[in-house]
């Protein structure tokens, strides 16, 4: 008898004696059942009540006027017009210094590497290494190596010992973040490479196209959505991330925006932390930092959003081309 | 294993000498020796896990993206050695085109999915491109169907029109021999019909050679047809002497349907 039938006969019998549930089985369901969705629902609780006291209480606050002008009389009126622009500036040059390196990255995992070299495996551990470790590190790290040594470098080289890149400065938070994002963008990107199907290779190698042809024109086309998403993750992290940019660029307050990109800027999420402890009156910046926070949720939620769409579309693509 | 060379008449496109093809240790095919016959049509046929698609890869290089996958003998295309020392596979299947089993067009417009191996290849002429494009449909016995939407997306197309869309983007880089990989076994009968007749009227200008499951496709489009047996090529003949007349136990209890 084959192992198959074997198992079906066994089933069988177990079947015919046990063929009522027990109240030991019912109940276990039961317990189990119970215990599960109550933890489900402290998760959804305790995210419930971080919106409702935020909205509650930072809604009031809010106004265009709060989202186009300047903190005033020591953060205790305006706005944080600074440090929109300056959360945005410091995205835009993370995204445009790591994504690159990061789709790079992925690319030569999954394509060119010899797949279980020990190289390709050293690389990977790498990159989870990269993802553990803790963020404040990464502001270290910034300051120790783009701040004061290419920036210091940098200013004796160009600027005669002149302090201009040897200080904290917009480029090297923005540097700092990439770094800080980049296993994000190479996870989400060979993922998305992973899913390209091996039809789709096969057919363009058959025509006579290189691997560099097909990886250009099909394998990356095909897998763009799933970087995209790795993108919008990276940018969602990066704006929400203090400690990375305490060290390398981020300013306590700032009278002006950022001139360039040897300037220190402003972050909603650093001026959160400014807000929540530095305020020379407590109560009156309260109903701004609840504004603050409110906004800096806000623009998480609608990149985690959009991400979750993109990645949505791409499965319903790659489902339909199967 | 003795080989029954067939009473090749017309010229030889492909040699197979002594082939062999490893996973790893084990040997998954071979050896395999046939001539393939220029500007006709050759089946391989056999129970699945036979090895005729493992040994179909192997005429154009495909089997090296698998890890693992070594080969041993020979195949000479015209003369030409395709597993020769510095032969780069790119050129390789430059002249020896493939249609797999589950079409796979790009998610592309129709007429880009056809211009692909044309603009890879260095073709930049637009109107050049949109004459081969439009040649390549006709011989697919596409062009009709799809001339008013060349710029929808492929996926859009049935299933067999899918397929036809297939053999015509091989066809338009004008490849020597076409290699075709159970190309109707996830269509319709009309579906199927429509690329049995495709393959007859190509076979004109191309060598095909076509794996199939189905005998009675082989009996209807092939004029050669090797049957595999447990990764052995068991027979190769004529497919009209192969079905009225084979020479060994185990194929005439193939065709005969005592089992596969």
């Amino acid at each position: 008898m084959s192992a198959t039938a074997q198992a079906a006969s066994r089933r069988n019998t177990s079947a015919q004696r046990v063929f009522v549930r027990t109240v030991g089985n019912r109940l276990g369901d039961a317990s189990m059942a119970i215990s599960s969705g109550l933890a489900a629902v402290v998760v959804l609780a305790i995210l419930g009540v971080i919106l409702v006291d935020i909205v509650h209480n930072g809604v009031h606050h809010l106004s265009i006027a709060f989202l186009t002008e300047a903190p005033r009389e020591g953060m205790t009126a305006g706005g944080i017009f600074p440090a929109i622009v300056g959360m945005v500036e410091m995205v835009f040059l993370m995204t445009l210094a790591g994504v690159p390196v990061g789709v790079a990255t992925a690319i030569y995992l999954h394509e060119y590497a010899p797949a279980h070299s020990r190289l390709t495996r050293l690389i990977r551990i790498a990159v989870a290494n990269l993802a553990g470790v803790p963020s404040i590190v990464f502001g270290l790290f910034g300051l120790g190596f783009f701040v004061q040594f290419l920036g210091a470098g940098i200013d004796k080289v160009f600027f005669g010992g002149q302090k201009v890149y040897g200080q904290p400065a917009l480029l090297w938070a923005a540097l700092t973040m990439a770094v800080l994002t980049l296993p994000v963008v190479i996870v989400a990107t060979e993922e998305a490479l992973r899913a390209v199907p091996r039809e789709l290779r096969e057919a363009s190698l058959a025509l006579g196209a290189t691997k560099l042809q097909t990886v250009l024109h099909v394998v990356v086309p095909q897998a763009s959505a799933g970087i995209l998403t790795g993108m919008i993750l990276a940018v969602s992290r990066g704006a929400g991330e203090v400690a990375p940019i305490l060290f390398t660029g981020a300013a306590y307050f700032l009278p002006r925006l950022p001139k360039g990109l040897s300037s220190q800027f402003m972050s909603p999420s650093y001026h959160v932390y400014v807000l929540a402890t530095q305020s020379p009156d407590v109560d009156a910046t309260k109903p701004i930092l609840y504004s603050t926070v409110l906004v800096l949720l806000a623009l998480t939620f609608v990149l985690n959003i959009a991400a979750i769409v993109v990645r949505a579309r791409v499965r319903r693509q790659s489902s339909l081309a199967h | 294993m003795s080989v029954l060379a067939p009473n090749v008449t017309p010229a030889t496109k492909l040699i197979v000498r002594e082939l062999c093809i490893y996973y790893g240790e084990k040997k998954g095919v071979g050896p395999v020796t046939m001539d393939i016959a220029e500007k006709h049509v050759t089946a391989f046929i056999g129970p699945s896990g036979c090895g005729k698609s493992t040994y179909l890869r192997a005429l154009n290089r495909m089997n090296e993206l698998i890890p693992g996958c070594r080969m041993t003998g020979e195949v000479k295309l015209d003369g030409d050695a395709i597993y020769g020392a510095g032969v780069d596979p790119v050129t390789v299947r430059r002249r020896i085109g493939m249609v797999f089993q589950r079409s796979n067009p790009f998610p592309k417009s129709i007429a880009e999915n056809v211009a692909y191996g044309l603009r890879i290849g260095g073709l930049k002429e637009e109107r050049e491109i949109s004459m081969r494009v439009e040649r390549a449909l006709q011989q697919a016995a596409l062009w009709e169907e799809v001339k008013d939407r060349l710029n929808d997306n492929a996926l859009g197309l049935s299933g067999g029109q899918q397929q036809r869309l297939c053999i015509a983007r091989a066809l338009a880089v004008e490849p020597e021999v076409l290699l075709m990989d159970e190309p109707a076994s996830a269509l319709d009968p009309i579906a199927t019909a429509h690329i049995e007749e495709l393959i007859n009227e190509i076979s004109a200008d191309y060598t095909v050679v076509i794996v199939t499951h189905n005998m009675q496709q082989a009996a209807r489009v092939a004029d050669y047809t090797a049957f595999f047996y447990m990764g052995e090529l068991v027979e190769f003949d004529r497919t009209d002497v192969l079905f009225t007349k084979p020479s060994n136990q185990r194929t005439e209890d193939y065709i005969t349907g005592r089992f596969g």
